[in-house]
């Protein structure tokens, strides 16, 4: 039982090829096997979104997900989101470190994976839409505010 | 945390993955979306030898106007339910349970199905099928049946689903003119599973009175409830105060809560008349009568 299943999936731009015991979580595959520790793991059963990830362009917990139901997929982590050799800081990081939206930073990660698609599909976005689009990363830090402002800096750079 | 070991398959069309679970019989699990299997698994509540992935099976995710009937495809997901117009203009209720769902990142991998195939009380479109007056569309080596959706609901996390069988469609009545319907869910945060929860559903008549309504309570129980006392004491009554108080008193002795963290028995009962009340009045609203 249990046998393992060859997987290629695209992070990040790069293709990976490996086998892998079902079982093994996406956030576990990342981690581990790929060695792409940014992507954070924290409740491990669909509650604190520290390990959210884009499959396909939507926002998904990869701790929810097991690697082989992303296989053919492509999966942007946190590491992604840099260009240049990670001197360029997305729009989104820039203004996370502008407005002081983390302290601790653990949260930080899968907020921003949260967020990326969501100021995709809503460019101009009021508090009341951003809460709603966090609801599901917990931070024990900020108390949310300045993730606020910073999605809307973000928004309006 | 780790799920015990498991095989895994992932069909990709509906007929190998029916024959997958006639040959592995109660040994075998549908995986959809897997929001609620997965945190099963994982703390191993839940133990499969057989994982079978219908995510590959194209067809499944639709939500359309046909024959009378608004079809929706097993595997459609929550966060598509929200973006359709036809559910957005035409459906608030159905917009209304799915918002509440969870949050918006588990709404980008749960569907409607599996909401429904999960068995779970404390899900939230359990109680609105029941309102609306769903079935659900069932495949299974011997082909196709359609389950009403106040008979699918058997026992906690029980359904009429047989093992080799799969949900692939839910059916609703296209509602006639002069009807709305609401969803109502009280939780204590994000994410967390309804301490009650009321959806309603009316149709008004002609000369303004009550033709038809459907009430079913969310985590009211060991299975989802249909309010049906409620239901026949409100057709053909006007829509006043008084008698929309009576049918949140009738729902609510239709609710047997449990006890939990989320309150005790008595309080989750009061908050099932409360949201009853609350959820046909919005109901009504959306029907074009009286506020």
């Amino acid at each position: 039982m249990g046998s393992e299943i060859p997987i290629a999936v695209t992070v990040n731009g790069v293709r990976h090829q490996r086998s892998v015991e079902p079982r093994l979580l996406l956030s576990d595959f990342l981690r581990h096997d790929l060695q792409l520790t940014g992507t954070h793991v924290g409740c491990e059963h669909g509650v604190c979104g520290v390990c959210t990830v884009l499959l396909d362009g939507e926002a998904v917990r990869s701790c929810l997900m097991f690697a082989v139901q992303a296989d053919g997929g492509e999966i942007l982590t946190v590491e992604g989101l840099a260009t240049g050799n990670g001197d360029d800081l997305h729009p989104l990081q820039r203004a996370f470190r502008d407005a002081h939206a983390l302290q601790c930073g653990f949260c930080t990660p899968g907020l921003l994976m949260t967020l990326v698609p969501f100021l995709r599909e809503h460019p101009n976005p009021g508090d009341p839409e951003i809460r709603e689009a966090l609801s599901g990363n917990l931070c024990r830090c900020t108390g949310y505010q300045n993730i606020v402002e910073a999605v809307k800096a973000a928004a309006r750079p | 945390m780790i799920p015990a070991a498991f095989d895994y398959h992932a069909p990709e069309s509906l007929s190998d993955a029916l024959a997958l679970l006639d040959q592995h019989g109660e040994d075998a699990k549908v995986l959809a979306g897997g929001m609620s299997l997965l945190p099963m698994l994982k703390i191993r509540l839940a133990q499969v030898g057989h994982l079978v992935d219908i995510g590959r099976i194209p067809g499944l995710e639709y939500a359309k106007e046909e024959g009378g009937f608004l079809k929706i495809g097993a595997a459609t997901k929550e966060a598509a339910l929200e973006r359709s117009d036809l559910i957005r203009s035409k459906y608030p209720i159905l917009l209304d349970t799915a918002a509440v769902i969870a949050d918006p990142l588990v709404r980008n991998r749960a569907t409607v199905g599996g909401n429904l195939a999960h068995g779970d009380p404390a899900n939230d479109h359990p109680a609105t099928m029941l309102a609306l007056g769903a079935s659900v569309v069932v495949r299974g080596p011997k082909g196709e049946r359609a389950i009403p959706v106040d008979q699918f609901f058997r026992g906690l996390f029980t359904t009429a689903l047989a093992s080799n069988e799969i949900l692939t469609e839910i059916r609703i009545p296209v509602p006639p003119a002069r009807s709305g319907g609401a969803y109502l869910k009280l939780e204590r945060k994000v994410g967390d599973f309804a301490t009650a929860g009321a959806a309603a559903q009316v149709t008004l008549g002609a000369g303004g009175a009550i033709e038809k309504a459907g009430i079913g309570l969310t985590n009211a129980g060991p299975t989802p409830i249909k309010a049906v006392e409620a239901e026949k004491f409100l057709a053909g009554k006007r829509p006043d105060d008084q008698t929309l108080q009576e049918a949140g008193r009738l729902a609510a002795r239709a609710a047997s809560p449990s006890p939990d963290r989320r309150g005790a028995a008595d309080y989750k009962r009061e908050m099932a008349r409360v949201l009853t009340v609350r959820a046909l009045k919005a109901a009504i609203r959306r029907a074009g009568g009286p506020s």
